[in-house]
């Protein structure tokens, strides 16, 4: 063995080969599946992208670090589908970018959090968490209620995340900040950000104050939206379309 | 480094024999990997393979290889839930055609409703109503233990309010909306002031001091808050007008709290449960909310 070893160490082009035959397979390895990613999204109804205020929201999230502590992955163990709901579909993340499952739970679940809670409990929560859950440890994120809310790159973010796969159109992103204005302010005219996102968009004053969009308001209505959209009472895993029929759908589409 | 050639060379003190790499008089022997080492290796290699046929494992052009068993996760979840689904069926299946005031007296099944929604309360109202369902006067979370009911304290009624939500967004909610006297104009400060006053009073009825606030405050109640909190304070549960001649206050009864729902007004929202729990769990819900010691 150590014999033939030596004719790899002493010939440098024999080890180059051989290491680009190495690497070749480690990477097809892990290339290959991501190409087949989609055969593991389920195909259920409701999923859409994220509105720019949602959006702006999800960004906060990812700011301060609430991953950390709160997961957003209901597996499917009959405990945690007792206690959160109908387990996490892969389909219910594909437009988060990054994905926020998180690993570690030191508070609760949110992957199903959106309309468990009023808009009130979760400023209320936010703000003062001890007032609310007197044995909770979360820090208190109050600053959220002033900081008014950065939509100067709003449009850019949604043409990034374009870039990655998610499919916001030329007039999602040109209207990225008037969208987000209006989800937040109820009185103004909303038809555009419903007509581009669907009806069931939530349109309201999400932090209760109607005269500042701030980062409570893009927070807020992140959380409310949060495992809201799968249709998941119609979907069966067991009659979800296989592969094959997928790929008939793709090639019709190109 | 010198190169000791194809020729194999025994160390003299161990009796192992070195790689023939030599740094500065320092020899490397080539002790094999320990044996042990070597077959859980080998044992892991053959466990994948095997593991490859029994699971779900390799992508293929048109999917993946699905395993010798057709395991999938929501398969094992199912199979996981069946025994607990089994003994839950023995009572919900009872309980299915059944008014909730037939479950509320079969014994049986109004324990295991009892049970079911305490625990189901936990996970989901607590958050807002208090783990002793106490509720929070600071934010308008009502107290579900005593018998002031906003939206109607019997069986049904708890259930609908549950179900719909109080302005949720549900088709049928529980919709309601003070005005904000104060915010908007509607009333003068000093109108605001003497309403404050009545209001505070209202509890006492006629043991409260005739003063000239009062007085013009009970103008201004009867013309303003009437409508819907009644004549005479009582409350209205059609429309969700908290009663406010009794000592329970949704936001508070203290002067400064009072003054300040009638200028601004507050919108409590609850959110409709009928989407996220089923409707089993609703029922269990509204029998145990109505045991707690309210229930009309």
């Amino acid at each position: 063995m150590l014999d033939k070893h030596k004719k790899v160490e002493k010939n440098s082009i024999l080890l180059l080969v051989l290491i680009v035959v190495v690497v070749s397979v480690g990477g097809l390895i892990e290339a290959v599946p991501l190409f087949r990613v989609q055969t593991t999204i389920e195909k259920v109804q409701g999923m859409r992208p994220y509105t720019p205020l949602e959006l702006a929201g999800q960004d906060i999230y990812v700011r301060e670090n609430c991953s950390v502590c709160h997961s957003q992955q209901i597996r499917p163990l009959r405990d945690e589908v007792e206690r959160y709901g109908h387990y996490s579909l892969a389909a219910e993340s594909m437009y988060d970018h990054p994905f926020l499952w998180g690993s570690k739970r030191t508070g609760p679940d949110l992957a199903r959090v959106g309309g468990k809670y009023s808009d009130d409990w979760h400023v209320a929560h936010l703000s003062a968490p001890r007032q609310m859950v007197p044995v909770s440890i979360m820090p208190s994120y109050d600053f959220l209620n002033r900081e008014g809310l950065d939509l100067t790159h709003i449009a850019d973010k949604l043409r990034a995340l374009r870039l990655v796969g998610v499919p916001y159109t030329d007039e999602m992103i040109e209207n990225a900040y008037n969208d987000a204005m209006a989800q937040a302010h109820p009185e103004t005219d909303s038809a555009g950000l419903t007509e581009r996102y669907g009806t069931k968009v939530q349109v309201r004053a999400f932090d209760g104050n109607r005269d500042m969009t701030t980062e409570m308001d893009a927070l807020v209505a992140y959380l409310q939206v949060l495992g809201t959209l799968a249709d998941i009472r119609n979907y069966n895993p067991d009659l979800a379309p296989p592969a094959s029929q997928d790929k008939a759908r793709e090639g019709e589409g190109k | 480094m010198a190169d000791a050639g194809n020729k194999k060379e025994i160390d003299r003190v161990s009796g192992v024999e070195t790689t023939g790499h030599e740094w500065d008089g320092l020899k490397e022997l080539n002790n094999p990997a320990p044996r042990w080492w070597r077959w859980v290796f080998l044992v892991c290699c053959i466990w994948a393979v095997g593991y490859w046929i029994v699971y779900p494992a390799w992508p293929t052009l048109s999917g993946h290889t699905e395993g010798k068993f057709g395991w999938t996760q929501h398969r094992q979840l199912k199979e996981s839930q069946g025994e607990i689904t089994a003994r839950r069926a023995a009572y919900l299946g009872r309980m299915k055609g059944m008014s909730l005031a037939d479950i509320r007296h079969s014994p049986e099944l109004y324990e295991f409703a009892r049970a079911g929604g305490a625990v189901s309360f936990k996970e989901n109202c607590a958050a807002c109503h208090g783990t002793g369902a106490q509720g929070n006067d600071v934010r308008g979370y009502p107290n579900l233990n005593d018998d002031d009911w906003l939206w109607g304290g019997d069986l049904d009624a708890i259930y609908k309010t549950i179900r719909v939500g109080v302005n949720s967004g549900h088709d049928e909610q529980r919709g309601t909306q003070m005005p904000s006297f104060g915010r908007d104009g509607l009333l003068t400060p000093a109108q605001i002031d003497d309403v404050t006053q009545y209001v505070t009073e209202l509890h006492k009825g006629d043991a409260a001091p005739v003063t000239e606030a009062r007085t013009r405050g009970a103008a201004v109640f009867a013309d303003n808050c009437a409508a819907c909190h009644g004549k005479s304070g009582e409350g209205s549960i059609e429309m969700g007008a908290p009663r406010l001649n009794d000592e329970i206050w949704l936001w508070g009864g203290d002067a400064a709290s009072v003054h300040n729902t009638v200028t601004n007004a507050h919108l409590g929202v609850m959110p409709t449960w009928e989407n996220r729990l089923d409707d089993d769990t609703v029922k269990m819900l509204a029998i145990y909310v109505h045991s707690l010691g309210g229930g009309k």
